[in-house]
């Protein structure tokens, strides 16, 4: 008995000890536990890997807790996030698709801390373009740190092929049009296309080049309709376009739409600048040698940007730790030491252009000089609710190819998710 | 007859068990009746302390007469083509291999083990598996040119072909979940047909009846009941899908689409909480409908059968 008692006394001892401790270590440097919560394993892994290692070499008192959660390109992970943030347990800061996709859940729902201050303090304002500085602000303030941009609205295509079959890259859906039938003849799917959201990620291009810059940012203020004659006929170009894509759509991944393009059986491919890293990064192939792109028929001009973000939640248990966090995303060096592996760009425009290779650099280019419109597909310029039940909207537009039922669809969800008046 | 004490102890034998039953299942149940008959999913649904109203069964009528609700409607049109096809042809392709099988064939263990192993697998790996082989371009549409014929065109999984409503990709998911259960199905009936006493077979042999008459008038309706209990628990099973389909055809294939995925869906990926609480009770209705009558008869007393 008596030894036993001894025991459980040192252990209560240590215990106290141990956590006294814990309490005394703040200090001004930030220190404990932080907690990032993000959909990147696989390919995207090494990338917050570098940066969280860079982080650790800032700060070396905190231990970094990398928690990923992994599957459906984080339709997981937004589940798991949903029920700790309802649970009351916020992760200290997540992975979130910069606009609407953090402002339409999160923020009115007042659960993320304004970064105004931050931003004004660390000269962001001036670092990001402004475009993209309206789409992550509210009238309340500015709610999270971008830390790539990729561009959605690219056209892929084999520059050998297009020889070969005696086109050249379209620069309006209505030359698209005009070369679609002989390439079909030949027996060349035009337009290569991939499962249900690579559906609404070409329709994104399609009606951005059919209503200009200053046209889509007026739809999703809510002060273009969605049944105005030019949403409609953007939804009537749409139809004529999927007739030029291959009828086993659904059944391929965006991956297996690009290797379409690759192997020669189908000539053009519209898709997010992921399929750069794709090509580059996992077939071996060479940009501008092996594959060439272009902006996507009729944007011209336009950078569709998306963008991975990292903001602060209401409540995040070490919030020193993961302010010091976000003051280096935010920063030029760590644009540079992230985006290069990750296969995007930094949305800074003065990042060093020389750690990337021929297509980011590009892309970099027309970031700094096009206008920015937001991705729908991705989360920028419409909430969740909004992006759930354009689902239904593209069916209904898919099953019965009617563009007046589609947009009128279109207009009661856009009314029920607060978008449209 | 049992004293108190054993009572007590059985009692508290099964108390704990109750408990978690009462808290994490009808306690859970409860919850989400509530929350259906309220409007949680308006715009700052995720709010610390969220508004909500409650607004009666006006997301029950939504989901059954609204406009941009039609998704729901067809999805339960799915599920119940769906559990319809894939209940009857685990029972005939399970009736099939067991009568088969019951030829005392040589290599019969070796037979029953082959069929009834892809019961062990899971449903996302069985949907993954059959997703490979029905793409429509080098999948089992390419097995004909092996033979020197041209290889079928018919689109699987991205079929939008309709047969008297019947939404034709639908056949693909079946012939996934046909594959994955004929095997639990066979077992049963091949356990029915041997228990069946020979004297029955020897009397109706003495009656002049051969062997197909043997089987139609004598085994057929001795496994009745083992038809009912697989009718109940590939039912439920195939109500309630969710996995296979995710697997096999992803979230937004309409015309796969079943009312499990939308649930998720809506309530997850659109956060509408209340409507998507609104479909798991009409879900949990369809169940019960199926698992209740089961139970009742079952748990009759047996003098009263």
């Amino acid at each position: 008995m008596k030894a036993t008692r001894w025991l459980s006394l040192i252990i209560v001892g240590l215990l106290l000890l141990a956590s006294s401790t814990a309490m005394a270590a703040s200090s001004t440097s930030p220190s404990g536990n932080l907690e990032i919560f993000s959909w990147w394993a696989g390919d995207e892994g090494p990338a917050l890997q570098a940066l969280i290692e860079r982080y650790e070499k800032l700060y070396p008192k905190v231990k970094v807790i990398n928690g990923t959660v992994t599957g459906g390109a984080g339709v997981n992970a937004k589940a798991v996030l949903k029920t700790r943030m309802l649970g009351g347990d916020p992760p200290d800061t997540f992975q979130v698709h910069a606009g609407q996709e953090l402002i339409g859940t999160w923020v009115v729902s007042e659960r993320m801390e304004n970064l105004n201050s931050l931003y004004t303090g660390e000269g962001w304002k001036k670092a990001f373009p402004a475009g993209l500085l309206s789409l992550l602000s509210t009238d309340r303030g500015i709610w999270s740190v971008p830390v790539n941009i990729h561009r959605s609205n690219v056209l892929w295509y084999v520059p050998e092929n297009l020889k070969k079959w005696g086109v050249k890259v379209p620069e309006s859906w209505k030359d698209f049009l005009a070369i679609a039938p002989a390439l079909k003849a030949k027996g060349v799917v035009p337009l290569s296309l991939g499962e249900n959201w690579t559906v609404a990620h070409l329709w994104e291009s399609v009606a951005l080049a059919r209503l200009g810059a200053d046209k889509w940012q007026a739809l999703w203020q809510g002060k273009l309709s969605w049944t105005s004659p030019e949403v409609v006929d953007a939804w009537k170009l749409f139809g004529q376009i999927l007739e030029y894509t291959n009828p086993d759509a659904s059944s391929l991944s965006w991956q297996q739409a690009t290797d379409m393009v690759v192997k020669g059986q189908a000539a053009f491919n519209v898709m997010g600048d992921w399929a750069a890293g794709y090509m580059a990064t996992t077939l071996h192939l060479q940009p501008d040698k092996d594959f060439g792109w272009a902006a996507s028929p009729g944007t011209k001009g336009v950078f569709m940007m998306l963008s991975d973000s990292f903001g602060l939640p209401v409540g995040a248990a070490n919030r020193e730790a993961t302010l010091a966090w976000l003051r280096l995303l935010g920063s030029r060096e760590a644009q540079d030491i992230f985006n290069p592996l990750k296969g995007s760009i930094s949305a800074r425009v003065d990042s060093d252009l020389s750690k990337y290779n021929a297509y980011l650099q590009s892309a970099a280019k027309d970031w700094r000089t096009n206008a920015i419109a937001g991705s729908l597909a991705h989360g920028v310029v419409a909430n969740e609710r909004f992006m759930n039940d354009f689902a239904t909207v593209m069916e209904i537009f898919l099953k019965g190819r009617n563009p007046q039922a589609a947009a009128k669809a279109a207009q009661a969800v856009a009314i029920q998710s607060g978008i449209g008046r | 007859m049992q004293s108190r004490k054993d009572r007590m102890i059985a009692v508290l034998m099964i108390s704990p068990s109750l408990a978690l039953l009462a808290i994490f299942v009808y306690g859970f149940i409860g919850q989400t009746l509530y929350i259906s008959i309220t409007d949680w999913g308006q715009s700052a649904a995720l709010a610390l302390n969220p508004e909500i109203h409650s607004v009666g069964l006006q997301n029950y009528r939504e989901l059954f007469t609204g406009f941009l609700d039609a998704r729901f409607r067809h999805d339960m049109l799915n599920m119940l083509f769906f559990t319809l096809l894939f209940v009857g042809s685990a029972l005939i392709s399970g009736l099939f291999l067991a009568t088969l099988i019951d030829q005392h064939i040589r290599g019969e263990a070796l037979f029953r083990t082959i069929f009834l192993l892809p019961m062990s697998l899971s449903f996302i790996v069985t949907g993954t598996i059959w997703r490979w082989l029905l793409q429509p371009t080098g999948g089992v549409n390419v097995l004909p040119t092996f033979v020197g014929l041209p290889a079928w065109d018919f689109l699987w999984l991205s079929s939008r072909s309709q047969a008297f409503g019947f939404n034709l990709a639908l056949i693909g998911v079946i012939l996934a979940a046909t594959w994955q259960m004929s095997g639990y199905t066979m077992a049963l009936y091949l356990a029915g047909l041997r228990t069946i006493p020979e004297e029955l077979r020897e009397a109706a042999k003495v009656d002049g009846a051969n062997r197909l008459q043997i089987y139609r008038y004598v085994e057929l309706p001795l496994l009745m009941p083992i038809t009912w209990s697989a009718v109940i628990i590939l039912g439920h099973i195939a109500l309630k899908s969710f996995d296979l389909v995710f697997a096999m055809a992803g979230p937004d294939n309409a015309p796969t689409s079943v009312p499990a995925i939308l649930m998720y869906l809506t309530t997850f990926r659109g956060n509408q909480f209340a409507k998507g609480a609104s479909i798991a009770v009409i879900l949990l209705i369809t169940v019960s409908a199926l698992i209740i009558p089961y139970l009742v008869t079952s748990l009759r007393p047996r003098s009263a059968r």
